[in-house]
């Protein structure tokens, strides 16, 4: 077992048994799911808008190579500068060179996963730079000193009793439990942040081909500040966020809002074109758009999952994911969790050390349900499982399904088996309990009903 | 019309009287039932877990006896779904897939043969309490089964059917999961469980006897007074 998969049996194993946690999580996300179906309805035809937005991404997808050249072509016609990072580590000099030249000291920095996934915030606080997080939910887990619970509600898992502590303890403030006040002292720390900052750090939901734009959608404003402020702006993104022309986000922003939050558009909706431009009164002076592919351009070669890169981040498959509502967004241990993480991470980050997620599923197909851009992902959940087994098969537990299919195919075999069952399960009830019950993972937590005396087969033949 | 059982092991074993309630109301309804008894599983567990090769070998055996049904019927939404949706799939590029494909338009869950093959909802049942349904995940989203098990209950005399929060949430089984991530399986299981006693229905009923051989396993266990009980059950009540 690899040590990913040891970390997230211990994590599953000690979160699932936190009923705390285990409340929180269900109540937020049950609300979420009353937001989101009260704002579904304002569609016209939901399932037609899912079917049209996946049609799209999959246009943005297969000409890939097209849309990207065409959006760098645009943006960098109004002075941006475009970098190409294959790896993260690539993505990640390249920004620290952009700082180290913009000769900055303090770095703002506004929601993004993409730079968690390139552990962007460790490599500059190794620099000796600040980095600040300026989205509330990522401000909160920052001052925590833990990663995201949640792409897109990053503080999810904690209450504002225990915000306010935190704030007590890390920026002096006054115990509150109102959520207007625990914001203001957020915003109070920010603002200075914002005003000192040389260089702002954002993400994007889309980059638009046709037009040479980005797309930041937020919710706190905080995003504007980060990319108006600051001297330089830095924007990272997955190559993904492609979409070929400005009028797909009449559909995509408010799909976005909708399945990710419950919301009819998110409160606030940026298209960025380009640094300064001469006779504008503000605004960075420099721009830098940097395209990361860090092995998206790998799902993209497997025609089978290469609907993953539809993902437009909302979060709506971890918000209905009853293992995600379970053991919750650590015990991952990704930078994407919940159905979309377990199906993209082994591709991302290796099949043999992250295929333990892709088994960590019921296969229930809720996440399939809800995604916005129609990922069929607990079908490629299954791909995983079969594709781990087709690289590095483990011969034992061949052995034990060679056995199983023996033994199911074989009637005497079978009957044999349903004999045995019926005369160990006294023994079996007397072990029950002890470490030598041979059927532990399932008698710990439940009752296993025993053989019945005639088996359906043994009635049938009898009845006849 | 000549209707073939597939029997799942399970439900062979722990559940027979699952098997013996379809028997009753399918001959009642005048048609001929068969049960080929070399039959005994789908090949889902091993398919499941990735090893496809190995769940051909039991599939084949299902596939072979199975492919010229008039009509195969299925008391588990689970099982349903590997062989009207996966078999194509395992059997894609294969001699057998015409085979697997004609299985896969003849086979059909319980509760959707009655309603959307025979176009039957009331079978004269009398069952008198309050019950609420689970939605097995596979017959929900694997075969888009959700209204038929409730028509067939609103037609049961003295029944009182009580929506639950939960009931398009997966209970956890999930097959080898519950075995493999016993912690998980067992929080699921429990928020489905609470869910459904939220209602204060009497019995949780599902048409999939996987799920509930999992949610009665944790009833039994904490000691609560909710029971499980197979839609097939219910049905041949009187």
């Amino acid at each position: 077992m690899s040590n990913a998969a040891q970390q997230f049996l211990e994590a599953a194993g000690t979160i699932t048994r936190n009923l705390r946690h285990r409340g929180l999580i269900q109540t937020a996300l049950r609300k979420y799911e009353v937001a989101r179906d009260r704002k579904k309805s304002a569609f016209n035809d939901w399932s037609a808008a899912r079917q049209s937005a996946a049609e799209t991404k999959w246009d943005a997808i297969n000409h890939l190579d097209t849309y990207l050249t065409e959006f760098a072509s645009k943006i960098e016609a109004r002075g941006t500068k475009v970098h190409w990072c294959t790896t993260g580590p690539e993505a990640r000099d390249t920004i620290r060179g952009i700082i180290k030249d913009a000769k900055a000291k303090c770095v703002v920095k506004s929601k993004a996963m993409t730079a968690e996934e390139i552990h962007l915030n460790e490599a500059l606080e190794k620099d000796g730079f600040e980095v600040v997080e300026s989205d509330l939910g990522e401000f909160i887990v920052q001052l925590r000193k833990e990663p995201p619970y949640h792409i897109v509600f990053p503080a999810m898992h904690l209450t504002r009793d225990e915000i306010s502590d935190l704030f007590e303890r890390e920026l002096g403030s006054a115990p509150t439990r109102e959520p207007e006040e625990l914001t203001m002292i957020a915003r109070r720390a920010l603002r200075r942040k914002y005003i000192q900052a040389d260089v702002g750090i954002t993400g994007a939901n889309f980059a638009i081909a046709e037009t040479g734009m980005v797309s930041i959608t937020e919710n706190e404003g905080n995003a504007r500040l980060t990319s108006a402020l600051p001297r330089v702006m830095v924007t990272l993104l997955g190559i993904e966020k492609i979409l070929p022309k400005l009028e797909d986000l009449a559909l995509f922003l408010p799909l976005l809002a909708t399945a990710g939050a419950g919301q009819t558009v998110t409160g606030y909706n940026t298209l960025y074109g380009g640094p300064r431009q001469p006779g504008e009164s503000d605004g960075p002076i420099e721009w830098h758009v940097v395209l990361l592919d860090n092995r998206r351009t790998e799902l993209l070669a497997d025609p089978e999952q290469r609907d993953a890169l539809h993902c437009i981040r909302c979060g709506a498959c971890l918000n209905v994911c009853p293992i995600f509502r379970n053991v919750g967004g650590h015990t991952y241990g990704t930078t994407y969790s919940g159905p979309v993480g377990s199906v993209i991470t082994p591709h991302l980050r290796g099949m043999q050390e992250w295929k333990h997620l892709s088994n960590a599923s019921s296969l229930c197909g809720a996440c399939t349900e809800a995604c916005p851009v129609k990922i069929d992902l607990h079908h490629h959940l299954l791909q995983n499982r079969r594709n781990a087994v087709g690289d590095s098969p483990s011969w034992i537990e061949r052995l034990a399904w060679r056995a199983h299919a023996f033994a199911v195919n074989t009637p005497a075999l079978y009957q044999f088996g349903q004999e045995v069952a019926r005369i160990v399960e006294p023994l079996r009830l007397r072990l029950q309990g002890t470490p030598l019950d041979p059927v532990k993972s399932w008698t710990r937590t439940r009752d296993l009903p025993p053989v019945a005396p005639e088996s359906f087969k043994e009635w049938w033949r009898n009845r006849r | 019309m000549n209707v073939t059982l597939f029997i799942p092991c399970f439900v062979d074993s722990c559940f027979p009287q699952v098997g013996m309630h379809m028997v009753r109301i399918l001959e009642r309804l005048g048609h001929r039932v068969t049960c080929p008894e070399a039959v005994a599983c789908c090949g889902q567990p091993a398919f499941n877990s990735g090893y496809w090769d190995e769940a051909r070998i039991v599939a084949d055996k299902t596939l072979h006896h199975l492919r010229d049904a008039e009509a195969v019927v299925i008391a588990s939404g689970s099982c349903g779904a590997m062989l009207k949706v996966f078999y194509p799939q395992l059997y894609a590029g294969r001699p057998e897939e015409a085979a697997a494909q004609r299985l896969s338009e003849h086979t059909w869950e319980f509760s959707d043969f009655l309603v959307s093959k025979l176009g039957v909802t009331d079978l004269g049942a009398r069952f008198p309490g309050k019950v609420t349904f689970h939605d097995g995940c596979h017959g929900l989203r694997e075969l888009g089964i959700k209204s038929g098990p409730r028509k067939l209950l609103e037609k049961v005399r003295d029944l009182e059917l009580i929506e639950m929060g939960d009931a398009e949430t997966c209970c956890g089984f999930g097959g080898t999961f519950a075995a493999k991530f016993p912690m998980i399986s067992t929080a699921m299981g429990e928020v489905k469980c609470a869910s459904a006693a939220d209602t204060g229905a009497e019995y949780m009923v599902s048409n999939d006897s996987s799920c509930l051989m999992h949610l009665q396993g944790l009833l039994s266990r904490q000691g609560k007074p909710l029971k499980t009980l197979h839609l097939a059950q219910i049905l041949d009540s009187q």
